[in-house]
């Protein structure tokens, strides 16, 4: 791969960073992330539908009348979303249960229909294809920061394994408590806020003056 | 005193900016605030002259808050050999609840100040004065029984999302105090709730008496509609709680002195008592159950009405800024506080999250009291054309 290619790609990982630079997607980042196992499902569902959200309408950019490209967008992106959610339900299902409405949602989440607008009606398919993987990977980066504090603070366990021993908690004679706030979509914010603390401190020039 | 003096001056070079440990000026600086009075003048602006600054005024409330602190330490023991099945003694009692909420005290101090002190050596300012009193604030609106560790992390949640996020003491939107008991009460809710945790010793089954429950007042009256003790020694504090929150003669004492000092606004102060009484009388008139029909007096003896009224609805920062804000949000307070306790089975006490709720609006009510007072001059304008 180029040069250019890779900068696609990679961007969104850190500087172009889609939920903690351009602040899009944060609804799902706080619904999903109480478990580390669906927060990864999710990041790969939704990289999956932005990749080839941003293909399709790229091959269709020069065919599509620009009055009614955002219902053509929907359409796209509807179609996707029905995709993945049927793949989710037949081979993993007990998960798609615990993401319930939040597959069905992917179609409301800003990132895919803000990439597609911005990026992939003004590039080539590859470009736009790389993009959308790269889009997808930065959001499910951040899912998983996130839901790795949430599960291991507020449940004491991550991917379902026990890391925090029994043995420690209070009523086992300990003195461990998990933080029930983790639970809690607003903890889940503030996770993001710090993340976002901690971004902007060591990347100077994306802070606002 | 000139002996501390001359020590403070000839240490003072090390600490200035270029000297050996400049890096730890605002530090510095914070202790020789703390032992003297500044001698600097303001330089520019319209300001008054007076010899009160932030440190002696937070100090103020300090001292309002000792009554209540040291009846809290004294009831700490009480209930704790009432529950044992012994004889309180006085002496024995005040002791016991002092080694109790001595620890409380020293980690909100140590970890909150600790941060403060950080927080000030990063950003290059001097440390503030606010963490005085919300340090005190925190020990006494928990439960006894609550781990240590619980009560430190709470602290530095409050420290640094309740006040530095937003830029330090005056700054911050939610009081302090109160986002360190939220938090731990959303995070650690079996150490924050029920019957266990008011009382020293309960939760781990100190040898307690037959029929000894150590249910407050608040949660009897949400179970069966009474007060489980009598109204009297509710109003004098001898009931389980929070470490400061069970005395309201002990708070009123604090009240006095806020209000002779003038450093609390009586506008908050009445209109949240006011706000309260109201709402039970409303509810005595049209509610149905035991709890709605209790004396509506009971609600202000009981829990943290009195305590939040007179310490965490005045807080100057977070309240209302206008004379009539002031009382629309204090009443609200207290509408909201008795509206959750008889409403909500899930919240027996409501005032932590009434206060918290009219924080976030106290802004929104001073903008719409200034825009009704531009609106009534601008008519009087009109109208003498």
């Amino acid at each position: 791969m180029s040069n250019k290619s890779v900068k696609y790609l990679t961007g969104p990982f850190s500087a172009n960073n889609p939920v903690i630079v351009q602040i899009l997607g944060i609804c799902s980042a706080l619904a999903v992330t109480v478990q580390l196992k669906p927060a990864i499902v999710m990041a790969l569902s939704v990289t999956v539908v932005t990749a080839f959200a941003n293909l399709v309408m790229s091959l269709l950019r020069n065919g599509v009348p620009s009055r009614i490209r955002i219902i053509i967008q929907l359409v796209v992106i509807a179609a996707l979303v029905i995709l993945v959610d049927q793949v989710l339900k037949a081979y993993v299902f007990e998960i798609s249960k615990q993401l319930s409405v939040y597959v069905g949602l992917i179609i409301t989440n800003c990132i895919v229909m803000g990439r597609v607008e911005a990026f992939a009606l003004a590039n080539k398919p590859w470009p736009a294809f790389l993009d959308g993987i790269g889009n997808g990977l930065g959001y499910g980066l951040i899912l998983v920061i996130v839901a790795f504090f949430r599960e291991l603070l507020g449940s004491g366990t991550l991917l379902g394994f026990r890391i925090i021993s029994e043995s420690w908690y209070i009523g086992e004679g300990g003195w461990y408590s998990n933080c029930g706030l983790m639970l809690f979509p607003p903890m889940a914010l503030i996770i993001v806020g710090c993340i976002i603390w901690v971004h902007r401190s060591q990347n100077k020039d994306l802070q606002e003056k | 005193m000139s002996a501390i003096r001359n020590l403070v001056d000839k240490i003072k070079p090390t600490f200035a900016k270029g000297g050996k440990l400049g890096f730890l000026e605002s530090t510095f600086d914070a202790f020789e605030t703390f032992l003297f009075v500044p001698n600097t003048t303001t330089q520019r602006g319209a300001h008054i002259r007076d010899c009160n600054d932030m440190k002696r005024t937070m100090i103020m409330v300090v001292v309002a808050l000792v009554p209540a602190l040291l009846f809290g330490m004294y009831n700490v023991g009480y209930q704790h050999y009432l529950s044992v099945g012994a004889v309180p003694e006085f002496w024995a009692s005040f002791w016991f609840g002092f080694l109790k909420v001595l620890p409380m005290i020293v980690v909100s101090y140590v970890v909150g100040l600790g941060i403060e002190f950080a927080f000030a050596q990063m950003r290059g300012h001097e440390v503030n004065e606010g963490f005085l009193v919300t340090g005190l604030l925190i020990p006494m609106i928990m439960p006894v029984d609550i781990p240590l560790w619980m009560l430190g992390l709470s602290t530095a949640f409050a420290v640094v999302f309740g006040k530095e996020v937003f830029g330090g003491t005056g700054m911050n939107v939610f009081n302090p105090a109160l986002v360190a008991r939220v938090f731990a009460f959303f995070a650690y809710t079996p150490a924050m709730s029920g019957a266990k945790v008011w009382i020293a010793g309960l939760g781990a089954g100190e040898g307690v008496v037959d029929g000894f429950s150590g249910a407050t007042p608040l949660e009897n009256l949400v179970t069966n509609g009474t007060l489980g003790y009598s109204p009297l020694d509710a109003f004098l504090g001898f009931i389980p709680g929070s470490v400061g929150e069970t005395s309201t003669v002990a708070i009123l004492l604090g009240a006095a002195v806020l209000l002779f000092t003038g450093i609390a606004s009586w506008r908050t102060m009445c209109s949240v008592f006011a706000g309260g009484l109201a709402m039970a009388l409303v509810f005595n008139l049209c509610g149905s159950s035991d709890y709605a029909q209790i004396p509506a007096w009971w609600h202000l003896i009981v829990g943290g009405f009195a305590f939040g009224a007179v310490f965490m609805a005045t807080d100057p920062v977070t309240s209302a800024q206008t004379a009539a804000g002031q009382y629309i949000v204090g009443f609200l307070i207290g509408v909201l506080a008795v509206l959750t306790r008889v409403v909500n089975p899930a919240y027996p006490e409501g005032m932590m999250l009434a206060i918290l709720f009219m924080n976030a609006l106290a802004p929104l009510v001073d903008y719409y009291v200034v825009e009704a007072s531009v609106k009534r001059r601008n008519k009087r304008i009109k109208t003498a054309k």
